[in-house]
């Protein structure tokens, strides 16, 4: 759903139809039968407890919805589209802007920025959120030094506020824009303007006519991420004060006591999100860039003027300080305070415990999500495309449902299935019904396979359709096609999928809170607990680790941005 | 130059796929299989206690304490009253929960409502805790008390001037000069669902709204506080603990308490307190948890967060005593009625515009 470039158009035309008769083609469209299965299953694993949840809708609260469409919710769904246009657009030109300054100019400090404006990817928005509002906030140092200066009643821009939250959140997010932007100007985009500029255009109008079109399907898939996250948080905006329909959610699931009001509402999320698929596919069009063969020059970058190369390096620099460096540099300071203090650290000897369980989640997580895609979306290519790409869009589906939901359509899907056995007398353990380290991770699957998902068949898609029927010409079975060509192929973008699993994983709140089993506390579970209470110094040292692990997978990508691909 | 989109025709090869079902389901089932082996292993030995708590601050400390008394091991999972809740009732039979605690008492009364609590015969807890913080059924105990009230800042404001009731908050001279907690906050809505009790729906919502005009909006308590400190508004409300905390960490923190509606109904209470789950494995060991906590436990549960014991024979802690007080009127908690009353509370703030 979120990064494929697309593969829509011409392989949806079904295969045309297997003879019968022979022993063979049987075989041959039973296996393909098989394909697409799993992913028909995969699908169902994803959409089940999401649709036992999101069915409340077919009953609705006819009251409580009469009430919100007259007091709150026509507000809420006013500032959930101005947050998500707000932080979608910043995202884009941040990201695209950023991309393209690295790739096309030399300046100073070009190579390391380069990597480290992937940077603030490491930092959950909650933390971004918590940290700025604190530091900028009416009690905080800067608006004290600001009164001290000016006077009690000097004027200071309210950092909770919309533009507060939309630059905090377009801050942790642009990554998303700007990574698929690099692979995609590093990949496809070079030949292309060389040759634009060798036929005469100028630098920019070859970036204007030539690069901005290509890179359109990676800047779309990017900020589809960027606006499902949005569109989902509910941890950071609560810090700004800004009432999005996911904060409305929570409002009425804690407030009225009523599930199925919330879990309705909770729907129109999902509605808001699948209309941003829907305009990423409009925007990313019909279109389809598979990498041409034969190694190209690449962009060649152009140095800099005397002003203009230090100026761009002041850009990209404040980018990376103000969503990376300065919240960690702040971060550290309240940990160290905290460490000094009283009190130590008193979360310290519990600490190592919420590193491994955020660490055992993270890598489950990312092991399954990665095999099921890699399957799911080989299985696209080998069978039944229309039933397989239908069932896919519903496997990555689950990024655009607010965590809470998924968390409590796991625990209603589960005991509805232990019931389900428990009546022909095969019930399960109890651990395994809710609360478990199982429920936890399928939740935590269905939430981010999406992005995995988008991620492999995005690389996949740039395996040309010919390779594949020439290996299936020539006999090879699809799981061989798989194993020998494909995966190897698309390398890249499996790993580049597992880090972004693996980074969300790793910072997700919602689903660890509700669903996390009795003693298996992560790191944002307590970041989150501390940092609710405004115990920032004690909040400090589990938000530095999980920045700190977050870099591992960050640096990953760091690493393969300036690698070309061999071909 | 314009790109062009690719266009392939597929054919479709013969190629053998006899193990391709199983094959892929294997790898499907291989992936998930190790977890649901994980999932199995935890085991039950009988003297492990495990409390769902809507309490999350310092609560370990209390536990740690139980255990030590009495060699029973408290596995704990700390979240949200309501979602705790909700879990709970999810779980059914199977939950693992023997202790609901909560930080509100809506959330106790929805609890008892929704079957979750069984009744407890317990001649420890009648005698600990007074009738009006239990259960009529005794189906949960209040534990520690809460008070939420007028806080001012004397630097700016006189403590004659400052008003002394919650509703009175609602006149225009308060414009720009009141701090508030936001609408999604329990305790914000246990004071309104105390003030729909007290002065009807119709003038209830009516203070919201003049609320609504004049308060600066805050996320949390400390924020509130800190924000007054520093001069950011005159009068506002907040729970006690949460100055309590702030002037532990700086005994001069710029901010004092006035007990509100002490000449009418008395200041909001509001408690946190919990039951023994319905399906408990150990509902005996529940029952002397919550009876310690009632008594021997009460001062570790209560004064680490600076509360007001539910248990009249224990004192506060010494912070408490001394700059808050314990001689004051206090609006008589009726939690069944916040139950009911804490969805009209939403509904009337969402009417409202606030926070």
């Amino acid at each position: 759903m979120t990064a494929p470039a697309a593969v829509d158009a011409s392989r949806d035309a079904d295969l045309p139809p297997a003879r019968v008769g022979s022993d063979h083609h049987r075989r041959t469209a039973l296996g393909r039968l098989g394909w697409a299965t799993t992913a028909v299953i995969a699908a169902a694993l994803v959409v089940i407890p999401i649709g036992m949840l999101a069915s409340s809708i077919l009953t609705p609260s006819t009251d409580v919805w009469r009430e919100q469409w007259q007091t709150r919710l026509p507000g809420e769904i006013v500032d959930t589209l101005v947050l998500v246009t707000g932080v979608g657009f910043c995202s884009i030109v941040l990201g695209t802007g950023l991309a393209w300054l690295v790739a096309a100019y030399r300046f100073p400090g070009r190579r390391v920025l380069g990597w480290a404006l992937v940077l603030p990817l490491a930092v959950p928005g909650y933390i971004l959120g918590f940290v700025t509002t604190s530091v900028f906030g009416f009690a905080g140092p800067v608006q004290t030094w600001w009164r001290d200066q000016f006077g009690r009643d000097a004027w200071f821009p309210d950092i909770r506020s919309m533009p507060g939250a939309v630059a905090i959140l377009s801050l942790t997010l642009y990554p998303y824009v700007y990574l698929p932007a690099r692979a995609a100007l590093r990949d496809q985009a070079g030949g292309a303007y060389f040759v634009a500029r060798t036929l005469g255009a100028s630098p920019s109008q070859a970036a204007r006519r030539v690069v901005l079109p290509m890179l359109r399907p990676a800047i779309a898939a990017g900020a589809a991420v960027v606006v499902m996250e949005t569109l989902t948080d509910f941890a950071t905006v609560q810090y700004f004060g800004i009432d999005t329909v996911s904060v409305g959610v929570f409002r009425i699931w804690r407030g009225t006591y009523d599930r199925d009001a919330a879990a309705e509402l909770a729907t129109l999320v999902l509605v808001l999100a699948l209309l941003a698929i829907g305009l990423e596919r409009v925007l990313r069009g019909r279109a389809r860039y598979g990498a041409a063969g034969g190694q190209d020059a690449g962009i060649v970058p152009r140095r800099l003027g005397r002003w203009r190369g230090p100026a761009a390096t002041v850009v990209a620099t404040s980018v990376v300080l103000a969503g990376f460096g300065a919240p960690t540099l702040q971060l550290a300071v309240w940990a160290i305070r905290e460490a000094r203090g009283d009190r130590g650290t008193p979360l310290l000897d519990r600490y190592l415990d919420f590193l491994t369980n955020s660490l055992t989640l993270t890598i489950t997580t990312v092991g399954i999500c990665l095999v099921v895609a890699v399957v799911v979306t080989n299985a696209r290519r080998f069978a039944h495309p229309r039933v397989v790409g239908t069932a896919n869009r519903l496997t990555a589906v689950g990024y655009a449902v607010p965590g809470p939901v998924v968390a409590m359509g796991v625990i209603l899907a589960v005991v509805a299935l232990d019931d389900l056995l428990g009546g022909v007398g095969l019930g399960l353990p109890g651990v395994v019904a809710t609360g478990s380290f199982v429920a936890l991770a399928y939740a935590y699957v269905i939430r981010f396979i999406g992005p995995g998902l988008g991620t492999v068949e995005s690389g996949l898609g740039q395996v040309p359709d010919e390779i594949t029927s020439s290996a299936r010409a020539l006999g090879a079975r699809p799981r061989t096609i798989l194993g020998v060509v494909h995966l190897p192929l698309s390398r890249a973008s499996v790993i580049t999928a597992a880090v972004l699993v693996g980074v969300d994983a790793l910072k997700e709140l919602p689903i660890a809170l509700l669903l996390r089993p009795i003693g298996f506390d992560t790191l944002p579970v307590w970041v989150y607990n501390l940092a609710s209470e405004s115990r920032f110094e004690q909040a400090a040292l589990p938000a530095l680790s999980i920045i700190g692990v977050a870099l591992v997978p960050v640096a990953i990508l760091c690493r393969r941005l300036d690698r070309r691909p061999v071909r | 130059m314009r790109p062009q989109p690719t266009t392939t025709t597929l054919a479709s090869p013969p190629f053998r796929v006899g193990r391709t079902v199983r094959h892929s389901l294997v790898m499907l089932t291989a992936a998930v299989a190790p977890l649901a082996v994980a999932g199995c292993s935890g085991g039950d030995d009988g003297q492990t206690l495990r409390v769902y708590s809507g309490r999350h601050y310092d609560i370990e400390l209390a536990f740690t304490q139980f255990s030590e008394d009495t060699g029973v091991e408290v596995e704990f999972l700390t979240g949200n009253d309501a979602e705790l809740r909700e879990r709970i009732a999810a779980e059914g039979e199977e939950t693992e929960a023997d202790v609901y605690l909560t930080v509100d008492a809506g959330n106790l009364a929805a609890a008892a409502e929704e079957g979750l609590f069984q009744p407890l015969e317990s001649p420890v807890l009648d005698a600990a805790i007074p009738a009006e913080y239990r259960d009529p059924e005794d189906r949960w105990f209040g534990l520690a008390l809460r008070a939420r009230t007028i806080v001012y800042n004397p630097e700016t404001i006189d403590l004659a001037d400052v008003p002394d009731t919650y509703e009175e908050l609602a006149a225009p001279e308060w414009k720009g000069r009141l701090c508030l907690r936001n609408a999604n906050n329990s305790y914000q809505q246990s004071l309104v669902a105390s003030m729909i009790a007290a002065d009807g729906e119709e003038a209830t919502e009516h203070v919201l709204e003049g609320w609504a005009d004049n308060a600066e909006i805050f996320a949390n308590d400390i924020e509130l506080l800190e924000a007054m400190a520093a001069g950011a508004c005159d009068v506002g409300i907040s729970n006690h603990y949460y100055l309590a905390q702030e002037l532990e960490d700086d005994p001069e923190f710029p901010v004092e308490l006035k007990w509100a509606e002490q000449d009418t109904r008395g200041v909001h209470i509001n408690i946190s307190g919990g039951g023994v789950t319905t399906y408990a494995d150990d509902p005996d060991l529940a029952q002397q948890f919550l009876e310690w906590l009632a008594t021997d436990g009460q001062a570790v549960l209560v004064h680490s967060n600076h509360e007001y014991p539910a248990n009249p024979d224990v004192a506060p802690d010494d912070l408490v005593v001394e700059a808050f007080g314990t001689d004051f009127k206090r609006d008589p908690v009726n939690a069944q009625q916040f139950g009911l009353l804490n969805p009209d509370a939403v509904r009337l703030m969402d009417q409202a515009d606030f926070g």
